[in-house]
């Protein structure tokens, strides 16, 4: 059956779709996973959506996100949705959790901790969900979860 | 009965209401003589990467006049730390040496990474503006002693809330009892964001006062010291820490049996001639450090 659906941004025959990403969160998206990424990367900003006002959509051709990359959206726009597309069609609909600990990921603002003086993978306690809001294990500051926070690689 | 032994006293997050009063117990008991020399044959490393006077000396004061020995630096200066030393390779090397590791250091989370790498309980001296967990034993000890009890008393914390760690501790140990707390400090020294989520998590009513206002509702007013380098200008410093000081005059403020704690040092914030007034009590709580620090190094070390 042909799709007469228009298509503001191009359908993907293998890859990732994320949707629903609140604007103006999907640059701030896109720049956690473009690093090290060759795939095709087609980017919507400002979409209307029913759920969340103005949403933005990152589609990854040939790329699926690894659980690594789900938990980082996680943090930034848990609103999101994530669709996992194998011959133009949705054949996983990933469920976006926010994890209770964060191991790695992102690091303390405070410069002052000790994981930012010695070589220490950092540990967060999530202590609010929307926001997300987290608690260092070191230093026991916390911090709403910014961009700026997440680690890249 | 809470175990104790081989735990690492880092925060009071990790301790929990029973822990605090088995350890009030044991304390009383160490200070009523009822139990002696409960680190004999103990060895215990003070590390003290950065100056203290009272934590210091009454923890080695609580090891050398409970049967125990110990060892350490009083200055990073004395130890390899100046050569470029991580802490961790300092604790992988003090942990073959000692039953128990007392460490301060100036910067935060590292009594928590020490503990995870120590073989032997590692308690908690001060971390950076974090975490004073001993200082609070005390100060709750001292407070038990002169009220019996927590439940339902008003505590006035005044100063400087933002920075100084012995606040930060008390008011989460406070939250195992039913009280209400007063903060009196200027706004730019507010106790930190995540102790109001914190307090209103654990149900603790507070409210910010003036000592005018709230002065005979405390039983009692803990002070701390406000310090002029935590100001931009030094105009405002002079503009708002003369409202945050006790004399002779801002005591008629309180009841006759509202009692004035300080963590110590003080310079000017509580003027020498309150200290012959009966409710202040601050020198007696610094001397309660030494039974309190003696038997949770008891308890850590399995020797109570």
């Amino acid at each position: 059956m042909p799709d007469n659906k228009q298509y503001k941004v191009f359908k993907i025959e293998q890859g990732t779709v994320i949707d629903h990403i609140p604007s103006p969160r999907g640059l701030a998206v896109f720049r956690l996973l473009s690093k090290n990424n060759n795939s095709l990367i087609s980017i919507g900003l400002n979409f209307d959506s029913k759920t969340v006002g103005k949403k933005d959509l990152i589609k990854f051709e040939g790329k699926i996100i690894s659980k690594k990359e789900t938990d980082k959206i996680a943090l930034i726009a848990p609103e999101a949705t994530i669709n996992i597309i194998k011959d133009f069609k949705v054949i996983e609909k990933r469920h976006i959790d926010i994890p209770s600990d964060i191991h790695g990921i992102i690091r303390c603002l405070n410069p002052n901790c000790i994981t930012n003086i010695e070589k220490i993978d950092t540990i967060f306690k999530v202590v609010e969900k929307k926001p997300v809001k987290v608690m260092c294990h070191y230093c026991e500051r916390t911090a709403e979860v910014k961009p700026d926070m997440i680690d890249k690689e | 009965m809470p175990k104790f032994k081989g735990k690492s006293i880092v925060s009071l997050k990790d301790m929990e209401k029973k822990e605090i009063l088995h350890l009030m117990k044991k304390a009383e008991e160490v200070k009523s003589g009822k139990l002696t020399q409960v680190l004999k044959g103990k060895v215990i490393a003070s590390l003290f990467f950065e100056p203290s006077t009272r934590t210091r000396l009454s923890f080695e004061s609580a090891v050398l006049g409970q049967g125990g020995s110990v060892f350490g630096f009083a200055d990073p200066g004395a130890s390899s730390a100046k050569k470029g030393e991580t802490l961790s390779d300092t604790i992988k090397n003090v942990m073959g040496y000692c039953d128990a590791i007392v460490m301060r250091h100036f910067i935060e989370g590292a009594a928590r990474r020490a503990s995870e790498i120590s073989s032997v309980p590692v308690v908690n001296g001060g971390d950076g503006a974090n975490q004073h967990p001993t200082q609070t034993f005390l100060d709750l000890f001292t407070m038990l002693e002169k009220k019996g009890s927590l439940d339902g008393k008003v505590i006035g914390m005044m100063g400087d809330l933002k920075y100084g760690r012995t606040i930060h501790s008390l008011a989460m140990a406070l939250t195992h009892f039913d009280v209400k707390l007063h903060f009196i400090s200027p706004k730019e020294l507010n106790i930190p964001d995540h102790y109001y989520d914190y307090l209103k998590a654990k149900k603790i009513e507070y409210v910010h006062s003036t000592l005018e206002s709230c002065g005979k509702e405390l039983d009692f007013l803990y002070c701390t010291r406000i310090q002029k380098e935590r100001f931009y200008d030094p105009m405002e410093y002079e503009k708002v820490a003369g409202s945050y000081k006790i004399d002779k005059t801002s005591l008629e403020y309180l009841k006759p049996d509202t009692f004035i704690m300080h963590p110590l040092p003080r310079v000017d914030e509580i003027a020498v001639d309150v200290d012959d007034d009966p409710r202040a009590v601050y020198f007696e709580q610094a001397h309660n450090g030494v039974p309190v620090r003696a038997a949770l190094l008891g308890l850590v070390t399995g020797t109570i």
